[in-house]
């Protein structure tokens, strides 16, 4: 099995990739000033939804019910999708997918292709087995073009390029588009990259893309976007290939009715995506007339196969987890070594991988639940972060000063005499360290509390000890 | 909610009793006797006055923040109430539920519920721990398959009170007769805000407080950046947080910063103190607790 979530294998802990991201103020400050202005937009549209909680449940059961019967939907779509005109391919990993994708270009005898809207390609790492092939890809999502263009790392589900500002995306443009000049507003930025992707649009004649929704009931696929260049994708190419991971499955048509209200709100603060694309199959005369869609696995039966983090699969990628978290505000996305970033990567990537890398993520969250609250899908993620962290230690794989800290405080903890033990000895254990009432110099873990916050000494008495004295005092 | 009838609070929050505590510190020799008296005499008639209420007071509070123990003691007590400490406790769990060391935290989860399952109210001064025991003992429950340790969970949990419920939902007190001449801001804890939805609840009691001004606390809802073993597995990233949590703190001009857990404020005091701030952190058991005859404990 080759199962791959980008470069996350590859990728360092959290907490050694996120140093040089908090010394980077530049895009502290683009990461903070763009999550404030979706949060803020997502509050204000969700605030005037009288029935949001409503919706919020209906889509979890939904997408409940679906990952429990998820073998009979895909079969179903794959028969519905191929009645269509379609043509239903199953990956099992990121090679076979990647493999499937070629092939189906080279049998076209195409050297190129245009993209939109597909995590599972960067997921799949698409764009290095194209070139390997000879096939060159373009990004044609705005943001995914300026990641493109720079040689860059997405660092959000929704706006990859949300870690880079106006004038980093002028200057890459002028040097990458190779233009002479270009003006500083964000309508000039607009221009440039539909004068540059407008070409290829009307040129390329075969594209990639992912999916938002698969249903099951018409075989047919379902696109959101904002700036129409997904429509030109999704329509102007004679060859469409669409990849999407099987849990992107629901059931009917009519569910959309729930997931169209509930992911622009909780993804971009917009009552509605401006594009909505369904298609089913194939059309004589009218768009892509040899339409492929691989569904991909790569990992995903093994989330499904656990009941504590199944719900994992619930997520449309709607990115609200990332704009609340405080984590993320902090570092960006870059930090998660992931395509999936913010609270709900903390949790895909690590699964998807088998737990065998990325096991850093799952401890990169103070379990606040500002993911869980915004969740449209009532995905319980600090719960399942605290599951995946079980796994890590159950797995043997948790540093062994934490476990041995953790197994002497099980002891001490154990028996309120040892607890009462253990409270003298820390007093007694404190003293080299001890100045001014307060904490210095100690070694290991707490190294890391005191550099950038006091300790204060323990106190000469516990509450216990208080308590004792003071009921000795009582008369009985 | 439930409102025990108790004779003895009703004659520290009758007016003209209270009136004359405030000014007559003579009159308090007199009548705290009497208080005392009729609160015994109300029991020997066999009224269901006053609780007997039990403090879970949190392994890190015992060991690291007595005072806040003693500050609960004080305020249950003031409002005549009976409080009781188990010695047999020591942790909800918490700290190693949430690293991932779940098996620990079940033998802690046993030991917890052992020690308080006759208890007629548990008051416990650390929002966390109660959100640790709300949010996950019926789930650690049911998947240890172990039908008594169930029912035992949903028999102890009901009355298991964080402080600031205690008070105004069980009690039915948002005025606990504290003063406390100092402007404060109030932190509210993740766990408080968004698992016990008790952030009203403090900030009731506070605006109850004679001497006391609230100043609000900006970006209120964001995590300080504590979070457990959080704090030092990604000092950094924690630090960072800290920090913006510090500015909307110094924003308000306030001299002091509450919460109802030590934990939040053993970080956000750390980092105010090394930065030399001069802006203090107190827990609101603290502050309810202080009163005209001085704040120290």
């Amino acid at each position: 099995m080759s199962i791959r979530v980008g470069k996350a294998a590859q990728a360092a802990a959290f907490p050694d990739a996120a140093k040089p991201l908090l010394n980077n103020f530049q895009i502290r400050r683009n990461v903070r000033h763009a999550t404030e202005v979706i949060r803020n937009k997502r509050a204000n549209v969700v605030g005037e939804m009288p029935d949001w909680e409503a919706l919020r449940d209906a889509g979890h059961a939904i997408k409940q019910h679906t990952l429990l019967h998820l073998d009979t939907y895909l079969q179903q779509f794959e028969e519905a999708c191929t009645r269509a005109g379609g043509i239903v391919h199953w990956a099992t990993d990121a090679d076979e997918a990647s493999r499937i994708i070629v092939e189906l270009i080279r049998s076209k005898g195409e050297h190129e292709v245009i993209k939109v809207k597909t995590m599972t390609s960067d997921e799949i790492q698409l764009n290095p087995s194209l070139e390997a092939a000879g096939i060159t890809p373009y990004e044609t999502d705005l943001a995914d073009l300026i990641v493109q263009l720079g040689n860059d790392q997405p660092s959000h589900i929704v706006v990859p390029a949300l870690h880079r500002n106006k004038a980093e995306i002028r200057e890459l443009f002028l040097r990458e588009m190779k233009l002479d000049q270009l003006g500083d507003t964000a309508e000039d930025l607009a221009a440039a990259a539909r004068a540059y992707l407008r070409e290829k649009f009307l040129r390329v004649r075969t594209a990639v893309s992912g999916a938002n929704f698969l249903v099951a009931e018409t075989g047919s696929v379902c696109v959101v976007e904002s700036e129409g260049n997904g429509r030109m994708c999704l329509t102007l190419p004679e060859t469409l290939i669409t990849i999407a991971g099987i849990e992107k499955v629901i059931p009917t048509f009519r569910d959309l009715e729930v997931f169209l209200q509930l992911l622009p709100r909780s993804a971009t603060g917009e009552r509605m995506n401006p594009y909505n694309s369904i298609w089913t199959g194939v059309t004589p005369g009218d768009g892509p007339q040899s339409f492929h869609v691989i569904l991909l696995d790569n990992g995903r039966t093994n989330v499904l196969a656990d009941d504590e983090s199944r719900d994992t699969l619930d997520c449309i990628r709607c990115g609200a987890c990332l704009n609340v978290c405080p984590v993320y505000r902090q570092t960006g996305g870059h930090a998660y070594g992931s395509i999936y970033a913010g609270p709900i990567g903390a949790i895909v990537t690590p699964q998807l991988l088998g737990m065998e890398h990325s096991q850093s993520l799952p401890y990169a969250s103070s379990l606040c639940g500002a993911c869980y609250e915004v969740c449209p899908v009532k995905i319980n993620i600090p719960e399942i972060l605290i599951h995946l962290r079980g796994k890590v230690v159950h797995n043997g794989d948790a540093p062994l000063e934490e476990r041995m800290a953790m197994k002497v405080a099980s002891l001490a903890l154990g028996s309120s005499a040892r607890f009462s033990v253990a409270q003298k000895l820390v007093r007694i254990g404190q003293l080299p360290f001890q100045s001014d009432g307060k904490l210095s110099g100690i070694p290991g873990m707490l190294a890391a509390w005191t550099a950038s916050r006091d300790l204060n000494a323990v106190p000469a008495e516990s509450f216990r000890e208080w308590w004792a004295k003071r009921k000795k005092g009582q008369p009985a | 909610m439930q409102n025990d009838f108790c004779l003895s609070q009703l004659l520290v929050h009758f007016p003209a009793t209270s009136l004359m505590l405030r000014t007559l510190p003579s009159a308090k020799r007199i009548f705290m006797p009497a208080k005392n008296w009729l609160r015994d005499a109300w029991k020997t008639l066999g009224w269901r006055s006053c609780l007997q209420i039990s403090l879970f007071v949190a392994c890190y509070n015992d060991l690291l923040f007595p005072q806040t123990g003693k500050a609960v003691v004080a305020v249950l007590e003031r409002l005549g109430h009976t409080v009781e400490f188990r010695e047999a406790q020591t942790c909800c769990g918490q700290m190693h539920y949430n690293s991932g060391y779940q098996p620990d935290a079940l033998a802690m989860m046993r030991r917890f519920l052992n020690v308080f399952e006759d208890a007629e109210a548990i008051c416990v001064p650390s929002a966390s721990c109660v959100a640790m025991m709300r949010d996950h003992y019926p789930k650690m429950a049911a998947a240890s398959g172990d039908t008594k340790l169930k029912n035992q969970v949903d028999d102890v949990l009901p009355r298991v009170f964080e402080f600031s419920e205690l008070l105004v939902d069980r009690l039915g007190v948002t005025d606990v007769g504290a003063f406390y001449p100092h402007t404060v801001t109030l932190h509210t804890s993740c766990h408080s805000l968004r698992s016990l939805h008790a952030a009203g609840k403090a900030e009731t009691l506070l605006e109850h407080v004679r001497g006391l001004t609230l100043i609000d606390l900006p970006q209120s809802e964001e995590c300080c950046g504590f979070g457990g073993t959080f704090a030092v597995k990604n000092p950094e990233v924690s630090a960072a947080m800290l920090g913006d949590k510090m500015q909307c703190i110094l924003s308000t001009g306030a001299k002091v910063c509450t919460a109802g857990d030590n934990s939040c404020l053993m970080h956000i005091g750390g980092g105010l103190s090394l930065q030399g701030t001069g802006v203090r952190t107190v827990h609101l058991a603290e502050i309810l607790a202080a009163s005209d005859s001085g704040e120290a404990l």
